[in-house]
């Protein structure tokens, strides 16, 4: 093309654009150049094994971010040094991953490292994640990454070898959504409560073949954890990826982090990052507005995280054959709210809600109190990091003082791989971001829930309200 | 990875619609390092009872769909997780096709990637496709229709590069290899 004036672009556009091998045709997709890839236990041993097969290597260790978590468990070693696994396969896939990182050369962030955790969480604390980056990983939730203004997405195993061996995907540009969230969420209201229910709005399948660009002022308010809360569902509204254009709360989040360039190198940097924006009158596939002010503390009622409701409100009378089904399993009634409904187990952790924000969170309205008898309850922080800023706080002892459980960091109970599991028929509520059915151990029942929702739920035993147990009465 | 052209098999109807990966294939067991074998565990919770025998209602134990090799569900097959497990397992069960009004985009790239064949219909055609359950009609990729008993034909996209690499049973990672060249290109610009 010859413009003279450049056609406005998307945020999400430019980062493809900037990272095109290959741009795409009619016959063959793009070749996407991969910044960073993060590898987990549970979806890379075929990739590596097939590698293996073809004689390959791993193209570019040094974009290649290795962890454990979705099958260690939470439990530390017992007397004889020994972890807990749940079973003999769960043991294994750990040591296949440290045999295939020591075979292919990649530095594992695994036990003793101190740097061991839920691969979304570890990733931004190391400040591996970084603005304007393509940020892989066999994992749907690594549309986390985006509230940097990355553009990161989930991939299979067999797009896990792709990447390994090239660095590269072959990909077809997505299209783009706007999501823009006006005005300020109310006090008691947070990052959780907000991606609930735009996915309430959306529907689970609402986003699919899209990329979200979150903006507005309720969005431009939140902090990085919360921006990491939000893109962190993109996927359960069906969107590729979902992210955030970075700012000045970006900049001072990654500022002195491990990976980032250190000194004047960061702020040159910086003022890079800091251009990363759609430009003015970027057109967008499709543009929706929330208004933060109508959003209330948000639970699910069903099994997928589309079907929510506000915590006071009336669950929607079974329309048609999937609530009527979904009401079923949950056990739950049509035209009546949650309020009150016995709780059997409450989860605070995953990708989603186990940062340090996220348990102070919870801490602050467990602090002094006690959870019902009949809850058990599991507190379980996103990483090794996470977990050592908990205990400086004492946050380990409010949670040990109210009755919970206080654990090693790893998915856990989000999606109970490791013998972490919810038993059948008992009700959970969940900061993880699945409410599937059998998602969290066979007939398992969930509510996604905050985590002030799910510590005040513990305190009462039954389905309750944060703003009544005096819950982020500052909004933070 | 074996060509595919043309699949003539009998179609079994999953009409729930947000059929997600958890129940494709729940994770615990996706313990496993192989991609083999999973079929067994294939829509674990809804096949099996607490004791592990088999729920007679299950569409797929009905005698005459032990075999079905397509599969007719509700919209938004596949949402939730990026596990491969996924199409591992259903072709591992004897499933080759997935029809639906709307497929969700990883799994749909994962099965693409396995051989696996995901069809998008409308409404209408899909309605008109779950009116020969348990009949055998045929999913032809080369002319990318959908062939029914009784002569109705239902043309289908497929992404063009993903279709030539299953009509001719290729792997796109040989693909990229290929290409190695630009990437180091694209490198050293950066
Ligand atoms: S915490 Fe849950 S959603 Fe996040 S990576 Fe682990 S299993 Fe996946």
């Amino acid at each position: 093309m010859n413009n003279t004036v450049a056609t406005p672009r998307t945020l999400i556009d430019k980062i493809w654009d900037a990272h095109l091998v290959r741009a795409e045709s009619a016959d063959a997709p793009a070749i996407l150049y991969i910044d960073l890839h993060l590898v987990h236990e549970v979806t890379s041993p075929q990739a590596f094994s097939e590698l293996r097969g073809r004689g390959l290597k791993v193209r570019r260790p040094d974009r290649t971010l290795v962890t454990l978590d979705h099958s260690t468990p939470t439990l530390p070693a017992g007397t004889d040094g020994k972890l807990p696994y749940a079973n003999a396969q769960t043991a294994q896939q750990v040591a296949q991953l440290e045999a295939n990182c020591a075979e292919f050369g990649l530095e594992l962030n695994g036990f003793g490292s101190g740097k061991r955790g839920v691969v979304h969480v570890m990733g931004p604390e190391l400040g591996a994640t970084q603005p304007g980056m393509t940020i892989v990983c066999g994992d749907s939730h690594t549309a986390t990454h985006g509230a940097f203004g990355a553009l990161a997405f989930g991939i299979g195993t067999t797009e896990v070898g792709h990447v390994l061996a090239t660095q590269c995907l072959l990909q077809r540009r997505p299209k783009t959504m706007a999501v823009t969230v006006d005005g300020r969420l109310p006090a008691g209201v947070g990052a959780k409560d907000l991606i609930l229910h735009i996915i309430g709005v959306l529907g689970v399948d609402g986003g699919t073949g899209h990329v979200i660009e979150y903006r507005g002022e309720a969005i431009r308010a939140l902090s990085m954890e919360q921006r990491m809360t939000l893109c962190n569902m993109s996927i359960e509204a069906g969107a590729r990826a979902g992210l955030v254009a970075p700012d000045q709360t970006t900049i001072d989040w990654l500022r002195g982090r491990p990976r980032v360039p250190q000194g004047e190198a960061f702020e040159a940097k910086a003022g890079e990052w800091l251009n990363l924006t759609s430009d003015t009158g970027a057109r967008f596939n499709r543009e929706i507005r929330i208004d933060a002010a109508q959003v209330a503390p948000t639970v699910t009622w069903g099994t997928n995280p589309g079907q929510v409701t506000a915590i006071d409100r009336a669950v929607p009378r079974a329309g048609d054959a999937q609530s009527e089904r979904a009401l079923a399993y949950m056990g739950f009634k049509g035209g009546h709210s949650l309020l009150g409904e016995k709780v059997d187990v409450v989860f605070i952790g995953s990708c989603t809600n186990g940062r340090l924000s996220d348990l102070r969170e919870a801490a602050d309205i467990l602090r002094g109190r006690r959870i019902a008898a009949h809850v058990r309850m599991l507190v379980v922080p996103g990483s090794d990091q996470v977990k050592r800023q908990a205990e400086e706080e004492g946050l380990n002892e409010v949670f040990k003082a109210a009755g919970a459980e206080w654990r090693e960091p790893g998915c856990s109970m989000c999606i109970a791989m490791n013998g972490d599991q919810v038993g059948p028929g008992q009700l959970a509520v969940s900061t993880s971001n699945r409410n599937f059915e059998g998602r969290q151990g066979p007939g398992a029942r969930t509510v996604l829930a905050s985590p002030a929702t799910a510590a005040a739920c513990a305190l009462a035993g039954v389905i309750a309200d944060p703003r009544s147990w005096g819950g982020m009465s500052d909004a933070a | 990875m074996t060509p595919i052209r043309r699949i003539e098999s009998r179609v079994a109807v999953f009409s729930g619609e947000n059929i997600d990966t958890d129940q494709i294939i729940p994770a615990r067991f996706l313990t496993t390092t192989q991609r083999e074998g999973l079929g067994q565990h294939c829509f674990a919770d809804w096949r099996y009872d607490q004791e592990g025998k088999e729920r007679p209602e299950f569409a797929l134990h009905r005698p005459e769909l032990r075999n079905a090799g397509v599969l007719l569900a509700g919209r938004n097959f596949g949402c939730g997780s990026s596990r491969e497990h996924a199409p591992w397992a259903l072709l591992d069960l004897g499933i080759q096709v997935v029809i639906s009004t709307q497929i969700a985009d990883i799994f749909r790239n994962n099965a693409l990637k396995n051989g696996l064949l995901p069809i998008v219909v409308n409404a209408e055609q899909w309605q008109a496709i779950a009116g020969f359950e348990t009949q055998t009609i045929a999913v032809d990729l080369e002319r990318q229709q959908i062939e029914l008993p009784d002569g109705q034909t239902i043309a289908f996209e497929v992404e063009g590069f993903a279709r030539q690499c299953l009509l001719r049973g290729v792997d796109q990672l040989g693909y990229l290899l290929a290409e190695s060249a630009a990437i180091d290109t694209f490198e050293k610009a950066a």
